[in-house]
């Protein structure tokens, strides 16, 4: 009989584990936004955290963006000759560079550079007592490490995914004049074939979300990091799973919602 | 000025840690706590600044119950209490001149200059004038112990917690954090309470000791107390002979 039932504790103790870990992190974005009165603390720290995970983060983002960007128009040709007009290809490249690509491999390459980050650096604070240290010091370790984290996520994941999203459309466009029969107007005409203004909101509307999502998780499991080197580790492993988790979940969330 | 703690109850998870251990840190007096690895010292002293908060029994500094403190509370309170961690928890972000001045900075109430003057002064005291610029992964662990000591006395705090500051330092080492101790509390009038297994260095600075043992004070009592103390338990653990205190358990 129990062995009967061992799918069903063990299917319990996962969703109590979830739903603990969904609450905790919701406290700790509550507790967040209360934290956000001490002006005088954060303010000055955020400048240094939006060149952290913006600034550093462009070249990985336009790295992924330009190849994607090359791949998407020579698979648009591939699938598009003889049956539809080239100029398609522009189409394809900028619809789905702007509402999908542009935003998901961005949120997931930062998830691994920028939460993978946030988590090993508090983490690491956690163990050695430096978030101790901080609270003995009478600074709200929430205001000092957590605000100018998750603020700039906020503001830069956005920035960032704009620059990513033209660089992807300018590798598309090289790649179309220069490797396929197709002129630099086709592409263009392709390009603002079916564009609307709202396919930028949409993008970057996304990349805000994957920008909280993937700063908050971080401060989160770092935050909640137990024991040493390990601990840190696992922390650090989770917080790049679960947000990439959550940007995918998202990305379908928004495509509910707002398309 | 006092830190008073009564009847204080910790567990984690299923672990009881502290089961009513009391003691008194009185105005300007070093209080040592002593106690075998893992029997609650640091826990003891994490609830004097609240970052613990317990289970039962309760923590008064200044006659205030300091998990009864609203946040802008225990801030001003932490502004009055240095710590000293065990291994220095110094920000590896950070010079040791940013280390040091951190707490200053958040004080408000000096300018760059004086922040600035006030952090060679500490270091200085500490021994180590020069290693303003120096990041933490620069220095040795003795060092950063040091330099943890600095950060703590930088905001000139009527109470200091040292846990563990002697521990793992050469002899001269020791002395010179001794008789730092010795001088905040002789000259300023700092209170202060020091964990350490170091009984040399204990009988160096302590004017009271209390020795917690299964969760309780076991002992509290003046060093001429202590030394001519019958319990087993005691004797065994100032004299370094385990088997008086397994004959006693």
């Amino acid at each position: 009989m129990r062995v009967l039932l061992q799918p069903f504790v063990l299917i319990g103790r996962g969703v109590t584990s979830v739903s603990a870990g969904i609450g905790a992190w919701g406290l700790l974005t509550a507790r967040t936004v209360g934290a956000m009165r001490h002006l005088d603390v954060w303010v000055r720290l955020l400048l240094p955290q939006m060149a952290r995970v913006g600034v550093d983060s462009v070249p990985i983002a336009l790295f992924i963006a330009m190849f994607t960007g090359i791949v998407l128009s020579l698979q648009a040709s591939y699938t598009f000759t003889g049956a539809i007009p080239l100029y398609f290809v522009g189409v394809l490249v900028g619809k789905t560079i702007m509402l999908e690509l542009g935003p998901v491999l961005t949120g997931l390459a930062l998830s691994g550079r920028v939460g993978a980050n946030i988590a090993a650096e508090l983490g690491t604070m956690r163990v050695t007592e430096q978030i101790d240290a901080l609270e003995t010091l009478a600074y709200p370790p929430l205001a000092y490490l957590v605000v100018p984290r998750v603020i700039a996520g906020i503001i830069m994941f956005p920035l960032i995914t704009a620059l990513a999203i033209g660089m992807g459309i300018f590798a598309g466009w090289a790649t179309a004049i220069q490797l396929l029969d197709m002129t630099s107007a086709e592409f263009i005409s392709g390009l603002m074939l079916f564009f609307v203004p709202f396919d930028v909101t949409f993008a970057l509307v996304k990349a805000t979300s994957f920008g909280f999502i993937v700063t908050s998780l971080g401060c989160f499991f770092g935050f909640n990091t137990r024991g040493g080197a390990e601990g840190v580790g696992s922390s650090t492993t989770r917080a790049v799973v679960v947000s990439s988790m959550v940007i995918l979940v998202l990305d379908a969330f928004w495509a509910i919602t707002l398309l | 000025m006092s830190i008073v703690i009564e009847d204080l109850h910790k567990s984690f998870g299923k672990k009881d840690v502290l089961t009513g251990f009391s003691a008194e840190a009185r105005d300007g007096e070093t209080l040592v706590i002593l106690g075998g690895s893992g029997s609650g010292k640091s826990v003891t002293i994490k609830h004097i600044v609240g970052l613990l908060v317990p289970d039962r029994g309760r923590v008064l500094v200044d006659g205030q119950i300091v998990a009864e403190l609203s946040q802008e509370e225990l801030f001003a309170l932490r502004r009055r209490v240095g710590y000293v961690f065990q291994f220095a928890a110094l920000f590896d972000s950070m010079t040791l001149a940013e280390n040091v001045g951190l707490g200053l900075r958040r004080q408000r109430s000096s300018s760059d200059a004086e922040i600035h003057e006030r952090v060679s002064e500490c270091l200085a005291l500490v021994d180590m004038e020069g290693f303003e610029d120096r990041y933490p992964s620069e220095i040795s662990g003795g060092q950063r112990k040091r330099a943890g000591i600095a950060r703590a006395i930088a905001t000139k705090p009527d109470y200091i917690l040292y846990d563990e500051p002697t521990t793992g330092l050469d002899p001269v080492t020791k002395a010179m954090i001794d008789n730092l101790i010795l001088r905040l509390s002789e000259e300023l009038g700092v209170t202060g309470i020091v964990i350490t297994h170091d009984m040399d260095s204990a009988f160096r600075v302590a004017d009271r000791f209390a020795m917690l043992h299964e969760g309780r004070c076991r002992f509290y009592g003046t060093p001429d107390e202590i030394r001519t103390a019958d319990d087993p338990v005691v004797r065994g653990f100032i004299e370094g002979r385990p088997e008086l205190m397994e004959n006693a358990t």
